[in-house]
């Protein structure tokens, strides 16, 4: 396997090893080419921020990192490891799919996060929490609450663990929605719009959970339109367009000193 | 009557007088005569013979015949459910074979009377006298009778069951289709596998749409029991009364015998699934009390009252009834 491609641009440092590597995705949904050949990789520690008009694919590119949606051709890389199939193709030169627990044993190491939450209705914000570790890795109860109390802690909803979803603010329903994902010790997080769905006023109680995740090193990978966010935090800002990867480059280049004039019109439209 | 706010509130509430509805009233007073008529009438005719009524009210034969009644509704239906999930589940998959099966399986036992099919399992020990565990055209390891197995009583259960799985299985289905994809999406994102997803996420949020129905199919099988005699089986409450009365010639009386039961029976089950409602329906109708535990288990009267609640005051001043 492939594993240590030369990026030209990396802001994190060439020493940090990559942990999502996107090579060559193209995703077809009937005759609708959403994806048209997207190439991206993401070091240790960094976050890539990916921007771009609705229906550029953003939201499809981050979930074929973690199988969510299967790539019509190219493929993913995680740790090196390829999602999805085995690591050498047969002798026909077919890819030989993965079992379903094998794919579920992948996506574990993956935490995702989506614009409508999507938390369990029927759990309180702790056993939300605690379900994967319990169901997935088999974690005794006793240890998964007090782990799950500790997350909700980290994300400020230590007093709200007793409550059903149904209780809690947009806001507090995300943040719920993080410490689940990160009950999992993900490798990686993917963030899809996550505050696309909230009233204004709960966006940055939001952000702040994932700046403070940034300065604990989380790799992150996250869609949105929170420009502000993208400036602060994002070590990679990523523009995409109509299926394909346009700009790359820290903040300052993107958002600065666009250079294509797709970008300066969507830039013109969100600033 | 409204009761007046403290003056420091600065407002008072307004005095309002409803607006007059002449239709509604004398639609009202019609409605109750006709409803006094038709109790005067249940009261006062002698055919009804409200003293054999009482009589055999409490006869043993007929207490005999509702715990029958019930043990025949309990089983079928544990039956009918446990049936209705795997074909609910086989409909969902995508092998063909499984979905096949299952959509004959539905569409046969769906599409025949019950009565047909209990008289066919009645005689399925006709049809099928022997039961042979073996290797196929190799040597038999274990056959027995099915007679010896399948008493009236079980011929009964089986029957009602597979006709009741079939029409179960449309609503289980129903409920599982109910359930958003991102709730599998989210799950699947956590590396869960198909069948803890199923089983931990998507059943209990989906029971809260199948229980409605599926309280009002338990109650059509308490009266479906009824046709158990097509088997035959010969101790249900039905039978039980039909019995009497045929003894006594007063067919009147015991089937008002038999109807105060079913009616009494419905009540019950009607009071179960309302338990039922309430404990599935939890984190989604907000009257249901939050767990009891850190939060002190309190609950709101609206998704918004829960929300302010939660942000500020300590407790909820509404008391709420446990479960």
């Amino acid at each position: 396997m492939s594993q240590n491609p030369e990026t030209p641009e990396n802001p994190v440092g060439a020493a940090s090893p990559v942990v999502i590597q996107v090579e060559g995705v193209h995703k077809t949904f009937g005759d609708l080419h959403v994806l048209k050949g997207c190439d991206l990789t993401v070091r240790s520690g960094e976050v890539a921020v990916l921007v771009g008009p609705s229906g550029s694919g953003k939201s499809t590119l981050l979930r074929c990192i973690n199988q969510l949606e299967e790539p019509t051709a190219g493929r993913v890389l995680v740790d090196g490891v390829v999602q999805g199939y085995r690591a050498e193709p047969l002798p026909d030169g077919r890819w030989q799919k993965l079992r379903p627990v094998e794919i579920a044993a992948q996506r574990s190491r993956i935490g995702m996060v989506f614009q409508r939450f999507h938390l369990f209705p029927h759990l309180t914000a702790l056993a939300n929490v605690m379900e994967a570790p319990v169901q997935v890795r088999g974690l005794p109860r006793a240890a998964a609450e007090a782990k799950a109390r500790e997350l909700l802690e980290r994300v400020g909803l230590g007093d709200r663990a007793d409550h059903y979803p149904s209780e809690l603010s947009g806001g507090q329903q995300q943040r719920v929605a993080i410490a689940r994902a990160l009950a999992m010790d993900p490798e990686l997080m993917l963030f899809d719009e996550p505050t696309s769905a909230l009233d204004p006023e709960l966006v940055s109680e939001v952000l702040g959970v994932l700046k403070d995740l940034a300065a604990d090193g989380m790799t992150m990978v996250v869609v949105t339109h929170e420009m502000g966010f993208a400036r602060e935090v994002a070590d990679r800002v990523v523009f995409m367009d109509e299926g394909r990867i346009l700009e790359s480059g820290t903040a300052e280049q993107v958002i600065d000193h666009p250079r294509s004039e797709r970008l300066k019109g969507f830039l013109a439209s969100v600033l | 009557m409204t009761t007046t706010h403290a003056p420091d509130e600065g407002f008072t509430p307004i005095r309002a007088k409803a607006a007059p509805r002449p239709g509604t009233w004398i639609s009202a007073v019609i409605v109750a005569a006709l409803a006094l008529g038709l109790i005067w009438f249940l009261v006062t005719n002698p055919v009804l013979e409200w003293g054999t009524v009482t009589t055999y009210l409490l006869d043993v034969k007929v207490v005999q015949g509702v715990g029958w009644t019930l043990l025949l509704t309990v089983l079928s239906m544990i039956l009918g459910t446990v049936v209705a999930l795997t074909a609910a589940i086989m409909r969902r998959s995508e092998n063909p074979v499984l979905r096949g099966v299952s959509w004959a399986y539905i569409f046969v036992f769906r599409g025949i009377p019950v009565y047909t099919q209990l008289v066919f399992w009645g005689l399925f020990t006709v049809i099928v006298p022997k039961i042979v565990i073996g290797v196929p055209f190799g040597p038999e390891l274990l056959s027995f009778s099915t007679r010896d197995l399948l008493t009236a009583f079980w011929a009964a259960v089986i029957g009602l069951g597979l006709n009741e799985g079939a029409y179960l299985a449309e609503i289980i289905r129903s409920g599982l289709n109910s359930v958003d994809r991102g709730q599998t999406e989210a799950s699947k994102a956590l590396g869960m596998s198909n069948g803890t997803i199923l089983r931990r996420i998507i059943v209990p949020q989906a029971m809260r749409v199948i229980v409605p129905p599926l309280g009002n199919e338990t109650i059509g099988m308490l009266k479906t029991t009824s046709l158990v005699l097509a088997v035959p089986f010969t101790l249900d409450l039905t039978f039980a009364t039909n019995g009497i009365a045929n003894k006594l010639f007063t067919p009147i009386p015991l089937l008002i015998v038999a109807a105060l039961w079913y009616l009494a029976i419905t009540s019950v089950l009607m009071v179960g699934q309302h338990y039922l409602e309430r404990y599935f329906g939890r984190g989604f109708d907000a009257r249901t009390p939050a767990r009891a535990g850190g939060g002190g288990g309190r609950g709101g009267r609206s998704r918004q009252a829960a929300v302010n609640s939660a942000g500020t005051t300590p407790q909820d001043p509404l008391p709420e009834v446990e479960l």
